[in-house]
């Protein structure tokens, strides 16, 4: 068990590491949403499944919690890539639009 | 009490702590730091969730969900301020 838990730690520690290369590496803004937020959330479920499983008393808050990071993450990352094309600031090697393309209007959230 | 696999889960996220941190000082725009601050809060999440095991105590869990909430409401205020400015600098 105690095995087990490490392994889901160290493989969310990586998942940690990688997600915050992606933020300081990546050429843009949105390659940077897309990195930093999806390593991270894969990264939280897998060191809080580590330690459910090193604590199994703990496992129903840590469910709970689990549930609040895979709804609130993505919507995170899709407001601020929102917020970010709303403000103009969309870089220069963009090569579709495809919300511009399908009519979509600046103000809208 | 302290093993030699946490000092290893908490060198990898203390790494990743330090990338989003960089990027948060060089960031060109405010959208990067955003991204950047949102990384970093996930990236405490799991820092808090570790500690929580090291400690043995189950009071910390409590501390990851008020974490997670703050956390994403500050995500999404610093989104609205970015969306009113028009211009996206600094």
């Amino acid at each position: 068990m105690e095995i087990v838990s490490y392994i889901f730690m160290t493989i969310g520690g990586l998942f940690f590491l990688l997600g915050g290369l992606g933020v300081l590496r990546m050429p843009d803004t949105f390659n940077r949403i897309q990195a930093g937020t999806k390593a991270t959330t894969l990264g939280a479920f897998s060191v809080l499944i580590g330690v459910a499983f090193a604590n199994p008393s703990w496992t129903a808050k840590i469910i709970i919690i689990i549930v609040f990071i895979i709804i609130s993450n993505p919507i995170g990352s899709s407001v601020i890539a929102k917020a970010t094309y709303n403000s103009k600031n969309i870089p220069d090697n963009l090569v579709q639009d495809d919300f511009k393309e399908r009519g979509g209007k600046h103000d809208s959230v | 009490m302290i093993e030699l696999m946490d000092i290893v889960v908490f060198s990898l996220m203390g790494v990743g702590i330090l990338f989003t941190l960089v990027r948060m000082i060089i960031g060109p725009k405010l959208s990067d730091r955003v991204v950047s601050l949102d990384t970093f809060n996930m990236i405490i999440i799991g820092v808090i969730a570790v500690l929580a095991s090291v400690f043995e105590s189950n009071l910390y869990l409590d501390i990851v969900i008020i974490y997670a909430i703050l956390a994403f409401l500050e995500t999404i205020v610093f989104s609205r301020y970015l969306e009113g400015k028009k211009d996206g600098n600094s």
